[in-house]
């Protein structure tokens, strides 16, 4: 009997750790810039090429961060979440145009509303990689202090935003 | 018939699709031979078990870009090691650092040899004890061997 146990044992042990492993997410890779100073950089506006925008601008609120880009399927289905969230006035979001055409990235803005108080233009995707984005779409969440508190890996669904984000933004705001 | 050659068509122009992927500017071999040295140790996030230097994923090609930029201002390998993984963690390090957290992965395998080899030891003692133990042979237990040895059936039922 007992030499059966000690195999047994181990095959259990195997199956609980396979079984852990099937339920972790290994394209989320936790990022290191957590509750660090937000990377800085100073870019052109989307709509605006003439004005800039950096994240020293944005001091002393909490808001967010969203990566997108017109070429990114994900960000477009991603993108009503956000234009609800803007009008909810519960955090300003603003984007990060990554890697983008000026011209389409304005265009998917014109044609399926814009819930980005401003949008930075990064073209050559320097900020992004600064930033540490892989995926796009990609949230940051922003505090007071310029810290980056969360970041949300791919895009944002009604759940993560109604269960962590709104919670998590007034929480930060009530601090 | 018509579909068919639209297929055709088609799939002759997939490679096309991807034409844009693998933009690398390459002028000076010397310092192209560090980039991609370099780009052997970082990991590609988008495909994980590439590195930066095997994948031509698009952020592979800018992460190496990234790479040679900062080769090319002078920066160390290190410095530039350190600066991917401020931005992405250790886990874009293709080999994992050796520290505590990672030393059950380092020497788990030396740990279960020197386990396995434990095992076996114990396992080859116990036998020869067993052997030893045996109660040794009377010499009607020789006779009857010897018998049965040679084919004759005679001790079988004595």
């Amino acid at each position: 009997m007992n030499r059966f146990l000690l195999p047994l044992g181990a095959f259990i042990v195997l199956v609980i750790f396979l079984w852990i492993g099937l339920t972790l997410n290994p394209r989320e890779v936790p990022s290191p810039l957590i509750n660090k100073i937000a990377p800085t950089f100073r870019l052109p506006q989307l709509h605006d090429a003439a004005k800039t925008i950096g994240p020293e601008d944005l001091r002393g609120k909490v808001w967010l961060l969203n990566v997108w880009a017109s070429w990114c399927v994900t960000c477009r289905q991603e993108h009503p979440l956000l234009v609800e969230l803007e009008r909810q006035k519960l955090v300003p979001i603003y984007g990060l145009n990554y890697k983008d055409n000026r011209d389409d990235g304005l265009a998917l803005l014109k044609n399926s509303g814009d819930p980005y108080t401003l949008s930075a233009y990064d073209r050559e995707g320097n900020v992004g990689i600064d930033w540490g984005v892989y995926g796009v779409p990609e949230t940051f969440v922003i505090d007071k202090s310029g810290l980056i508190r969360h970041k949300f890996i791919g895009a944002l669904t009604p759940e993560l935003i109604q269960n962590k984000l709104i919670p998590l933004v007034k929480e930060l705001n009530g601090a | 018939m018509h579909n068919r050659f639209l297929f055709l068509v088609l799939l002759l122009l997939m490679p096309l699709a991807h034409a844009d992927q693998a933009v690398i500017k390459k002028d000076d071999p010397v310092l192209e031979k560090r980039v991609m040295d370099l780009s052997a140790h970082l990991r590609c996030l988008v495909c994980q078990n590439q590195t930066i230097a095997d994948s031509n994923a698009e952020l592979a090609v800018d992460l190496k870009n990234q790479v040679r930029e900062k080769l090319q201002q002078g920066q160390s390998e290190q410095e530039i090691l350190d600066y991917m993984v401020k931005r992405y963690g250790e886990f874009v390090l293709f080999s994992p650092l050796v520290k505590s957290t990672t030393w059950l992965l380092w020497f788990g395998p030396l740990l279960l040899l020197v386990v396995g080899i434990g095992v076996l030891f114990v396992i080859l003692r116990q036998r020869r004890k067993m052997m030893q133990q045996a109660p040794a042979l009377s010499t009607d237990d020789h006779a009857r061997a010897a018998s049965l040895l040679s084919g004759k059936r005679g001790g079988e039922q004595s």
